[in-house]
C-alpha cells in the first residue's frame, strides 16, 4: 500500500462522500485520485505546471492549467462543496483574495500552510540571524516560492478579519499523524509545524465538530 | 430513417440528404440535395454508445486514417488512430466527414448546381462552422447515433467541436478541442484575406467560374497555401528545418528558389493545388473568419456553453502555436469553467507551431488517452 500523506489523510477524513471538490495546486492529482477512490467525489483540479496537468489528464482527472491568483475568479459561486489549497497559500500573490475566492467558489475551504511561528523557525532566526531553513521550510530565501509566510496567529487574525469560521483545525509535525488543535491557544503557535484548517463563512451551514480521534467524520 | 439503408455501417462513402430535408444555412439560404462524403472505422456497438466524430481542419478531409484518393498519402491522423492508439477502431466507431463547402465528396462550390447543370462557383451560399456542424449532425443521426461519445477536432475541427457542444449538447458526451479558438482574431482574418486575394487575383479565377472555362487558379491557390503554411509552423521549427540552407551551391542572382525554405513552400503550394478547390478555400476560410461562438450569446462566451455543462471537455494548446495561441484556449477554458462544465486543459510544450496537433507529441497522446479512457469509464464503455 502506498503511503498517504498525513495532511491528505486528514482531508480524506474531513470531506463528505460524493461531494464536489476543487483542488487548487493539485500537482499530479494524488489527492484528487485518493478522494475519488475513497469518497467518490466529483473532483476538479487547478495546477500551474504543465507536467502536473498532463499527469492528471493521463490519469483521467479534470484538471485545468492555471494558478490560484488568476484563475479562481472564473469559477462560478458555490460550484463546489470544498476547495482545497494545500501548502500553497503562502506562495500566492494575494492570499487574502485567494482565501476569499475559495469561499466564494466553495462552501468550505480546506487550507494548509507552514506555521512561521513554530519554535524551530523562531529558534533558527534567533540563533543564526538568518532566514529559517527547517524541515517544513527547506529552501533558502532566494529560491523559496513562499512569498507570504505567516504564523498561526497571523492566520487567525486574517480569518477574524474576513469573518470566517473554523470548522476544523489540525497540526502536523514531520511524518506524525494529525493532531486536532484549538488554534486560538497561544501555545499552538509554538508547537504546530504545519496547520490545516477547514473554514466556512460565518452564517453558513454548520457541521458537527470533528471528533478528537482520527475516525472518519462521515462514517456512520 | 429512410436514409439509414443508404449507408453501410462501416466504411463510408457519400450520404445524400433526404429530399424533404434541405439544409437551412445561417445566411438564410437553403441547400437541397446536399451530399456528404465520409469515412468510418470500426463498428458501432449494440447500444450505439461508442461513436466518435472527428472534425477535420481547414484543408483536411474525411480520409483521417485511410490513403488519400488523389495523393495516395496515408491518412492525416494515422498516428492517433489504430489498435492500441487513443482512437481505436477495435473499441470506437470513428466517423470523419468532409465539411460542406469542401471538395472531397461533400457539396461545395465545385459541385454541380442541379438548377443550372453547372458548377456552383460563387453562387454557392456562404457557409458557417455552425452550418458544417448542422450537416454533420444530420449525418450522425442518419447513421443511427443518438449521442456521440466524443467529438474531436484540431484547429477548424476544434471550432466544430465547440459548435457541437453549443448546438447539440444533449447529443454529446465529450468534446476534445486541440489548437483552436472560439473566435477568429484580426490576425487570423488578415492571413485568410491574403490567401483569398491571391486566389481572386489569379486571372484564371474568372470570377469564381473557372470550372466553366476548364481552367483553375492554381497559381493563386498555391500562393494562398504558401502564406497559410507559414502560419502553421513556428519560427524555430522553420529555422531548424531550413535555416539559410541553399538548394544548390551558391546563389542564382535571380528569383529562382535559392533557399530550401522557398523550394519547400513552392512544393507545398504546388501539391496543394492537385487536391484542393480554390473556391472551397474561399468558402471555408470565410466560415472560420465568421466564427465567433460568443457572438450569438450576447458576446459572453460562458453563456454559449451553459447548456453544455454535462459535456466533458478536453482542451489542449501548444506553446509555439501563434495562429491559435494558448491565450485563446485559456479564454475558452475560463468560459467552460464559468459555465460549470467539466474541463481539462493543458498547454503542451512544443516548438512545432500550430501543426503540432498533427505531429508526434507524446504529451498530447497521453493526455488524450487519459481523458478518453476516463470518459469511457463514465460512459460505461470500459
Amino acid at each position: 500500500m502506498t503511503i498517504i500523506r498525513e495532511d491528505f489523510r486528514e482531508i480524506l477524513r474531513l470531506v463528505r462522500p460524493s461531494s464536489r471538490v476543487l483542488d487548487v495546486g493539485c500537482g499530479e492529482g494524488a489527492l484528487l485520485d485518493l478522494l475519488a477512490h475513497e469518497k467518490q467525489i466529483d473532483g476538479r483540479g487547478l495546477e500551474l505546471s504543465a507536467s502536473g496537468v498532463a499527469a492528471c489528464m493521463a490519469r483521467g482527472l479534470s484538471v485545468v492549467q492555471g494558478d490560484a491568483d488568476q484563475d479562481l475568479d472564473h469559477f462560478p459561486d458555490r460550484s463546489f462543496d470544498y476547495a482545497v489549497l494545500s501548502q500553497t497559500l503562502q506562495a500566492t500573490r494575494n492570499p487574502r483574495h485567494v482565501l476569499n475566492e475559495l469561499l466564494r467558489i466553495a462552501e468550505r475551504a480546506i487550507v494548509s500552510f507552514p506555521n512561521f511561528g513554530h519554535w524551530r523557525v523562531r529558534w533558527s532566526l534567533l540563533s543564526r540571524g538568518r532566514m529559517p531553513e527547517t524541515k517544513a521550510l527547506p529552501l533558502p530565501w532566494w529560491s523559496t516560492p513562499n512569498i507570504h509566510l505567516c504564523t498561526l496567529a497571523d492566520f487567525m487574525a486574517l480569518i477574524e478579519d474576513l469573518d470566517l469560521r473554523v470548522d476544523a483545525c489540525a497540526a502536523f509535525a514531520g511524518q506524525g499523524a494529525a493532531r486536532p488543535i484549538d488554534p486560538t491557544k497561544a501555545v499552538e503557535n509554538w508547537r504546530a509545524e504545519s496547520c490545516l484548517f477547514m473554514l466556512s463563512r460565518n452564517g453558513g451551514p454548520a457541521i458537527g465538530e470533528p471528533s478528537p480521534g482520527s475516525g472518519d467524520l462521515f462514517d456512520g | 430513417m429512410a436514409a439509414l439503408d443508404l449507408i453501410t455501417p462501416a466504411g463510408g462513402g457519400t450520404w445524400r440528404f433526404p429530399e424533404n430535408e434541405p439544409l437551412r444555412l445561417d445566411s438564410g439560404a437553403v441547400l437541397e440535395g446536399l451530399e456528404i462524403g465520409y469515412q468510418t472505422y470500426g463498428e458501432l456497438n449494440a447500444d450505439k454508445s461508442n461513436a466518435i466524430l472527428i472534425c477535420h481542419a481547414l484543408t483536411g478531409d474525411q480520409f483521417v486514417a485511410s490513403p488519400h484518393p488523389t495523393t495516395g498519402k496515408p491518412g492525416w491522423w494515422l498516428r492517433m488512430i489504430g489498435p492500441g492508439k487513443p482512437l481505436d477502431p477495435q473499441k470506437h466507431f470513428i466517423i470523419c466527414s468532409n465539411v460542406i463547402g469542401g471538395c472531397m465528396g461533400s457539396t461545395g462550390p465545385a459541385s454541380i448546381n442541379p438548377a443550372t447543370g453547372k458548377a456552383y462557383g460563387l453562387s454557392f451560399p456562404v457557409i458557417t462552422i455552425a452550418d458544417m456542424v448542422r450537416a454533420q449532425a444530420m449525418l450522425v443521426k442518419a447513421l443511427g447515433i443518438e449521442t456521440l461519445f466524443a467529438v474531436i477536432g484540431g484547429s477548424m475541427g476544434g471550432m466544430q467541436a465547440q459548435q457541437w457542444a453549443v448546438d447539440y449538447p444533449e447529443r454529446l458526451f465529450s468534446a476534445v478541442i486541440l489548437a483552436s479558438a472560439s473566435r477568429h482574431s484580426a490576425q487570423n482574418i488578415a492571413f485568410h484575406e491574403v490567401g483569398r486575394q491571391a486566389i481572386m487575383a489569379d486571372p484564371d479565377w474568372r470570377g469564381g467560374a473557372y470550372a466553366d472555362h476548364g481552367v483553375q487558379p492554381g497559381k493563386g491557390l498555391a500562393v494562398a497555401r504558401m502564406a497559410a503554411h507559414i502560419t502553421y509552423l513556428s519560427e524555430p521549427a522553420l529555422q531548424r528545418k531550413f535555416g539559410r540552407e541553399l538548394k544548390r551551391d551558391g546563389l542564382s542572382w535571380g528569383f529562382d528558389a535559392d533557399f530550401q525554405v522557398e523550394s519547400y513552400l513552392r512544393h507545398q503550394g504546388a501539391s496543394f493545388v492537385d487536391r484542393f478547390d480554390a473556391n472551397s478555400y474561399l468558402y471555408i476560410t470565410r466560415a472560420t473568419d465568421y466564427f465567433d461562438i460568443a457572438d450569438a450569446h450576447g458576446g459572453v462566451l460562458a453563456k454559449a456553453f451553459t447548456r453544455a455543462r454535462n459535456v466533458r471537455f478536453c482542451v489542449l494548446s501548444f506553446t509555439s502555436d501563434w495562429l491559435y495561441p494558448t491565450a485563446e484556449s485559456r479564454h475558452l477554458v475560463r468560459a467552460l469553467t464559468a459555465a460549470g462544465a467539466k474541463a481539462a486543459f493543458v498547454e503542451i510544450e512544443s516548438d512545432k507551431g500550430h501543426d503540432a496537433f498533427l505531429l508526434d507529441e507524446p504529451v498530447m497522446d497521453s493526455a488524450l488517452a487519459g481523458f478518453l479512457s476516463s470518459a469511457e469509464r463514465d460512459r460505461g464503455l470500459a
